[in-house]
């Protein structure tokens, strides 16, 4: 059964093809990969299932809904961590939390002891009445990761979680992902340029380029089929070893801007 | 209901987290104040005005909320930088909620802080006609708070980043205010001067605050009530249009 469906998915910035003509599922309770280098539309696509741009053309699926007609339905069924944080860093760890649930329409009760459990599950309960500023990469990912699942979503979307974390806090976050798919059943469609933790944690990879999908199949398919060793290989025989440029948009020199000025 | 709340009880929160921000915005007022009401109130007394504190202060308030105002609603572009629109914006509430629970937080502020301006110029000199015009002073405040965090919300969902923000400083926010009557009397002016300041939403707000706090109206009660209210229907309606066709 398919929780998430895209068929000849299409989003075009004026002369720009971002994402082309992209059709691809994902089974329920599966980990799927959403693999592809900068600027192959991987965001684009994310922010399409999940309700932030309409897609220009061509139709998708989220939990039984259509993103662009029922969006409050979708909205309410997914959970997601995006690629650049999106805390309220003027705000505590719990504030963040409780912000999410009342949005989200959690009762009461259930949010406050649903907060209590998840930031133990991360391990910030102890750092609930701390601002969310003085927090380091790490734990702002872990409590990205938390507020994501306050909720109950049935899919969670992970927009490179792991960028620029140490090796320590991705196993962690990983280890995190992993149980919640394997216990609750969890569908998790995530993005990373780190291959090993793809294939690693994958049931399914697809792989986009120039917005649109190469190939798609279980990690050891893909090695298969190109006659390589490990998944990183496969990915740069399918998308080639020319780098690529990515604009950097003025929020992305904002940002920089921020992370310079806020520097310790 | 509960959801307004949360978004509103945020921008109190950053508010009053923001000490440095509190004391900084409160300088400015305080500055012209002392310096104009100083320094101007002979020559405005000289040439038969009055007392110049009594005219300037509701001014100065006024000015103090439209730059709150507008700040309040620019945080969007904020927001929208360091990624916590993202969060607000894939919940399932109406775009129209968010905005309307925002600007209540940032008009809210805005009053506050218009507030604390009052109290300073009370401790300097400034005498109100009476404490009964203070209740009717602050429905005015909250008034212009409202139209103006709209009007910076509006802006500020167009806007990228902050980069068009001196030109709005500039061309939109400085005019506002000095052309709106709050250093100034509208009557004898010279006529594009004058048809400039009727034009100026500030105008009214400022007429209507000196007029609740001093007794004295240009414009008049009605036509200041008036007027501001159908400006917050107009302004929160675009801030809810422009809010609602922004897309990450």
């Amino acid at each position: 059964m398919n929780i998430i469906e895209a068929k000849n998915l299409t989003k075009k910035f004026k002369d720009f093809t971002a994402v082309n003509n992209v059709s691809f599922q994902v089974q329920r309770g599966e980990i799927f990969a959403f693999l592809g280098p900068n600027g192959a539309g991987k965001s684009t696509t994310i922010k399409m299932l999940t309700t932030l741009l309409l897609p220009t053309s061509g139709e998708i699926t989220v939990v039984g809904s259509n993103p662009i007609v029922e969006q409050d339905k979708v909205r309410k069924s997914f959970g997601i961590v995006f690629q650049d944080p999106s805390l309220d860093d003027e705000l505590t760890t719990y504030e963040n939390m409780e912000y999410h649930g009342v949005l989200y329409r959690v009762p009461k009760e259930l949010r406050i002891k649903r907060i209590e459990e998840l930031l133990k599950f991360v391990e910030l309960w102890e750092r609930k009445d701390d601002l969310v500023k003085t927090f380091s990469g790490g734990m702002k990912r872990r409590l990205e990761i938390a507020r994501g699942l306050l909720h109950h979503p049935k899919v969670l979307f992970l927009d490179e979680p792991t960028l620029g974390l140490d090796p320590q806090t991705r196993n962690h976050i990983w280890s995190y992902i992993g149980r919640l798919n394997k216990e609750e059943g969890m569908t998790i469609f995530f993005t990373t340029h780190y291959m090993e933790e793809a294939e690693k944690i994958a049931n399914t990879v697809a792989i986009i380029d120039h917005g649109k999908i190469i190939v798609q199949g279980s990690p050891a398919e893909l090695k298969t089929k190109t006659g390589t060793n490990t998944l990183e290989e496969a990915f740069l025989k399918f998308t080639g070893t020319v780098i690529r440029e990515e604009e950097a948009g003025s929020a992305d020199q904002m940002r920089m801007r921020h992370r310079l000025w806020t520097k310790k | 209901m509960n959801i307004i709340y949360i978004l509103w009880l945020r921008q109190l929160k950053r508010y009053f987290r923001s000490k440095a921000r509190i004391i900084g915005s409160l300088a400015q007022p305080l500055l012209f104040l002392v310096a104009l009401g100083f320094g101007f109130g002979p020559i405005f007394q000289k040439a038969g005005g009055g007392n110049y504190m009594e005219f300037l202060a509701p001014g100065i308030i006024s000015m103090s909320i439209l730059f709150t105002a507008i700040f309040a609603g620019i945080e969007v572009i904020w927001d929208k930088q360091f990624g916590f629109l993202k969060e607000t914006l894939v919940a399932p509430v109406s775009r129209v909620q968010i905005m309307f629970g925002r600007t209540l937080g940032g008009a809210t502020v805005a009053t506050l802080q218009g507030l604390i301006v009052f109290i300073l110029s009370v401790l300097i000199g400034f005498e109100p006609i009476s404490l009964v015009a203070v209740p009717l002073s602050i429905l005015f405040m909250f008034m212009i708070a409202l139209i103006f965090t709209a009007l910076g919300t509006a802006i500020a969902s167009a806007l990228d980043d902050m980069q068009g923000f001196q030109l709005i400083m500039n061309f939109l926010v400085m005019p506002l205010f000095f052309l709106s009557g709050a250093l100034f009397p509208l009557s004898g002016l010279p006529p594009i001067i004058k048809t400039v300041a009727s034009i100026d939403p500030l105008s009214y707000g400022v007429d209507s605050l000196r007029g609740a706090l001093t007794g004295v109206y240009h414009f008049g009660f009605f036509l200041d009530f008036a007027i501001l209210g159908a400006l917050i229907v107009i302004f929160i309606w675009l801030g809810s249009y422009m809010f609602r066709r922004i897309q990450i």
